[in-house]
């Protein structure tokens, strides 16, 4: 499949272009009143797909059976499954060990105190790197409870330590049998697609069916979103080993469990710890989306205080997300760089063997009984807290009083000019058209393979009647992508050439990407009021990330024989920049780009919130009324545009790649 | 194999469970089952102290509760399957849809009022009077349509409604009065009040949908529109009313706030039962509590306990 060469280039294609869009230009001007069905889809015409999915789904849950037991049984042994080890990790950290249930129950043993569990995670970075990780991580940890966010956190944190593992081990577990069968790949990879495209709103309602109620739902629903990359990545990992230590275990003669578990999983070890850190980080991202349906925790101190705009607190609650994912996120890598362990002198004593586990295992017991004696070594005593809560608010005051007009300039200016528009331009285009150019434009950067597929993709969301919530999505997303770029691309540029600005630009850009959206979508709107205009901005908050990251990293990695080449040849530094690092960065800086799209796309459910017209409030509708067949069938409609746009964009890095000889 | 075992294990215990939740109390009918009454929790703060004060009424009578927390629509999965026990607050007004559908299956069963009154109507800050003289009277609006447009629908003016999903034909009204206004739709209810804190720190015109119990009236000072009064054949009649040709030519229904609970309830804790449908609080009661949370920045919980002291007589006769 991978294997073919491209050859499509010697089609000439520019005469097809040129007929194709004059053709276009003048349908559009002038076949409305002819052909009125290619601007507005009739509904007579329309699938009903939604119907049949929201009674496939019905039979699934009230009559789908196995024989024995029930589909519905089986979802809720899975969740009863899940739940067990749950329960563990929440009374260790939170409720402590109960007997009983519900008020009537009684606690039997404290949760761990506050002052362990900090222990632990420094003794965590002691020992996965050094002295200064354990700072950071524990000063992660201290913030949770300086600021009061202690409990809540606590209760998040034990949902993520349930959903990582089976997020990792599941997707180890498809990655491995995709390794071994390549059917198993390519059933499983557009399976992936759709995964990390479909918004997680669309399929809430049927997993809440399925898996019941409260957190084990929420687990699942984070598993799913979850897991895709570490998938993409126990591929990719096994794969790329070199064939001498696949060699090697066929020399000494591995069995097949052997081979996989002793020589390919131990020698890719550091790529699949790439994967585990992805899928903590996608946990973190779901905590919000989580708390809807019942984990409680962070995600719902979040939305409950911007609920009665507490702006201060909602701040306070997202940071304490952010600093727990990068408590997490550095923990993890530093786990994935560190040398596999040398062995012990087995004389040594048993302090000496284990001393962070001793220490750490100490301290939860001293401290939990001096916890019975003095509270606050139990817990964080409230009177201790501290909180910003009134200067955030106060800020936003403040800039709301003082500086509306002008903001409100701007805002207008773009409005009418740029964003209106382009919106009216793209809503008078026919559908047949817009197919048209999609099909052409994939048969010229991937050959009828993938024209094919853009027809498809495009024609299924013709038919299912959601074109022009299709348009408005493409139409902001369209606009936030671009301002994004234009944005990110010269931050990562500039990151790129002064390496001292880089750990900076990644502080803003890992917070942008971790702290919930939901926490300053409500200033932004307070400022810019409920429309597309909020929507944008919070759409190239989220967005911009990749766009910087990828520019900088595309332009770090060209060859720096290259670059002397050139400052040999008498460029100016101006020069070297945009003829050889521009010029040879263009993949990457594509790649980027395409990863700026699916973000933009995947934040489309969340400025559903402040009141746009796309298939984000569609999806989000769905939900609200908890229709399963109309967010299922809106999700898709997102994925496929995702899909679209991925498959375009990687076919023409793909070109450009084997045009600049980097392959 | 061993895999097997586990999970057939594992679907036993579920399926033992179930069978636990299920098989009525035949045999000791009255008495109440120690399993925990789950209450859900939404995210808005009327809703927690309804519920906070119902759980903490069960606890007095001896129940076992819990609180869960869950979408406000999505709980009724939750509710048809006993997941979740009770529900406190579903609004005539946004819920009904989806409360008639899950008591049309049997499963889930309408408790009764909660003494609540929901209002939702078009609402404007107080300084909007002087800007706009023969307010609060809807006729007044057109006159000064102006005044409250933005560059986006100007020379129309502005109006806020809330979340498409909230229904209200907002648009229908617009059509059928003929006002000169655009309706934009705010996507969730924290966005909608987001708009109006803004506007109202600048004291800038705003016109927008409001609902009480909720603390914005309490926090904000403004007044309601008065539209034509609704009644049930001004939605459904286009004969009725100013506008002989369309329907939606008046204001908004004012609906009660019901309870609703798993049909369980009545068979598994019958003093469960007995106090859900008991419960009743008035608006003002509730507005004051939640100002008390919202704006004061006083503890939920000790909102509630200052309530439970205050009046004993009453929760006590729910429970008897």
């Amino acid at each position: 499949m991978s294997g073919t060469p491209i050859q499509q280039t010697k089609t000439p294609l520019l005469p097809v272009w040129v007929a194709v869009l004059g053709f276009s230009f003048i349908f559009t001007a002038f076949a409305k009143p002819y052909v009125p069905w290619a601007f507005k889809f009739p509904r007579a015409w329309q699938w009903l797909l939604k119907d049949d999915i929201s009674r496939f789904m019905d039979w699934l849950v009230d009559e789908a059976s196995f024989g024995v037991f029930t589909f519905t049984e089986f979802t809720r042994g899975i969740a009863w499954v899940v739940n067990l080890p749950y329960e563990v990790t929440r009374s260790l950290l939170s409720t402590g060990l109960l007997q009983g249930q519900g008020s009537d129950a009684i606690q039997l043993l404290p949760p761990i105190s506050w002052i362990a569990i900090i222990a632990i995670i420094m003794a965590l970075g002691a020992y996965a790197r050094d002295w200064k990780l354990a700072v950071l991580a524990g000063a992660c940890f201290i913030y949770l409870s300086v600021f009061g966010q202690w409990q809540s956190a606590m209760i998040t944190l034990s949902s993520i330590v349930i959903a990582v593992p089976f997020g990792v081990g599941g997707g180890l577990m498809l990655g491995l049998f995709g390794y071994r069968w390549r059917w198993f790949e390519k059933i499983i990879t557009p399976v992936l697609d759709l995964m990390q495209s479909v918004p997680i709103f669309a399929y809430l309602v049927p997993i809440l069916f399925l898996f019941g109620f409260g957190p084990v739902s929420a687990i699942i629903a984070t598993i799913i979103y979850a897991m895709p990359p570490m998938v993409r990545i126990t591929f990719l990992a096994l794969r790329s080993l070199p064939s001498d230590v696949i060699d090697l275990g066929n020399m000494i003669g591995c069995t097949r469990r052997q081979m996989t578990w002793k020589v390919l999983i131990p020698s890719a070890m550091p790529s699949l710890m790439v994967g585990v850190n992805q899928v903590i980080m996608l946990s973190l991202n779901m905590v919000i989306i989580a708390s809807m349906i019942g984990a409680g925790g962070l995600g719902f101190d979040v939305l409950s205080s911007l609920r009665r705009l507490d702006i201060g607190a909602g701040i306070e609650s997202g940071f304490a997300i952010v600093v727990l994912a990068i408590a997490l996120d550095r923990l993890s890598q530093a786990f994935a760089k560190k040398s596999p362990a040398t062995h012990e002198d087995e004389q040594s004593s048993l302090l000496k063997r284990y001393p962070y586990s001793i220490t750490s295992l100490t301290l939860v017991i001293v401290t939990g009984l001096l916890g019975l004696v003095w509270g606050a070594f139990q817990i964080y005593p409230e009177s201790w807290t501290l909180t910003t809560g009134s200067f955030w608010k106060e800020t936003v005051t403040y800039i709301n009083i003082n500086y509306y007009d002008q903001l409100e300039g701007v805002k207008t200016f773009l409005l009418l000019q740029v964003l209106i528009p382009f919106k009216r331009a793209l809503l008078s285009l026919p559908w047949p058209v817009v197919i048209a150019i999609l099909g052409l434009a994939g048969w010229s950067l991937g050959g009828k393979k993938l024209a094919a597929l853009c027809i498809i993709l495009s024609g299924f969301i013709v038919l299912v009647g959601l074109w022009e919530k299709a348009m408005i999505t493409v139409y902001l997303c369209g606009i936030s992508v671009i301002i994004a770029s234009l944005i990110g691309m010269p931050i990562g540029i500039m990151a790129a050439e002064r390496p001292k600005l880089w750990p900076f630009v990644q502080a803003v850009i890992d917070t942008l990407q971790t702290l919930p959206s939901f926490v300053y979508l409500m200033p932004v709107v307070m400022l810019f009021r409920v429309g597309d205009f909020a929507a944008m901005i919070a759409v190239v908050a989220y967005a911009i990330a990749p766009a910087i990251r990828y520019t900088a990293h595309g332009i770090r990695q060209v060859n720096p024989d290259l670059v002397e080449a050139g400052i040999v040849s008498g460029c100016t530094k101006g020069q070297v920049l945009r003829k050889i690092k521009l010029k040879l960065a263009a993949p990457e800086i594509f790649l980027g780009l395409n990863q700026t799209i699916m973000l933009a796309l995947s934040m489309l459910v969340i400025t559903a919130l402040v009141g746009t017209r796309d298939l984000g409030q569609e999806v989000y509708i769905a939900l609200a009324k908890a229709d399963t067949g109309r967010g299922i069938v809106a999700g898709l409609s997102v994925a496929f545009i995702a899909i679209i746009a991925d498959r375009l964009i990687t076919a023409g890095v793909k070109r450009s790649k084997a045009r600049l000889g980097l392959t | 194999m061993r895999y097997k075992t586990r999970l057939l294990g594992a679907i036993t215990g579920v399926l033992a469970l179930a069978g636990a939740a299920l098989v009525p109390f035949g045999a000791q009918a009255g008495t109440d089952s120690k399993d925990p009454i789950k209450l859900t929790l939404h995210d808005w703060t009327g809703q927690l102290v309804t519920t906070k004060i119902m759980g903490e009424v069960m606890k007095k009578a001896g129940l076992n509760i819990s609180y869960v927390q869950a979408d406000y629509i999505a709980q009724f999965a939750g509710l048809k399957s006993g997941d979740l026990t009770v529900a406190m607050e579903i609004w005539e007004t946004t819920g009904r849809e989806a409360m008639d559908k899950a008591t049309a299956s049997g499963k889930v069963v309408n408790m009764g009022e909660t003494g609540m009154q929901a209002i939702e109507e078009w609402w404007y800050p107080a300084y909007m009077k002087e800007r706009c003289p023969g307010l609060p009277d809807w006729k007044a609006l057109n006159k000064c349509a102006e005044k409250f447009s933005v560059p986006e629908t100007a020379p129309k003016g502005r109006y806020l409604g809330g979340p498409v999903t909230w229904g209200g034909f907002d648009e229908e009204r617009v059509e059928a009065l003929g006002l000169n206004f655009e309706v934009v739709h705010a996507g969730t209810d924290a966005a909608l009040f987001a708009e109006l804190e803004s506007a109202y720190q600048r004291k800038a015109p705003i016109l927008l949908w409001v609902y009480a119990p909720h603390w914005a009236p309490v926090k904000f000072d403004g007044e309601w529109v008065e539209f034509p009064k609704y009644d049930a054949k001004c939605y459904s009649d286009p004969k009725w009313g100013g506008n002989t040709d369309a329907a939606y030519d008046c204001g908004k229904p004012r609906g009660p706030i019901w309870k609703v609970a798993w049909v369980g309830l009545k068979d598994k804790w019958p003093t469960g039962y007995k106090a859900v449908q008991n419960f009743k609080i008035s608006n003002d009661a509730m507005g004051a509590m939640v100002s008390a949370v919202d704006l004061d920045g006083k503890k939920l919980d000790d909102v509630v306990n200052a309530w439970m002291d205050a009046n004993t007589a009453t929760w006590q006769a729910w429970i008897k």
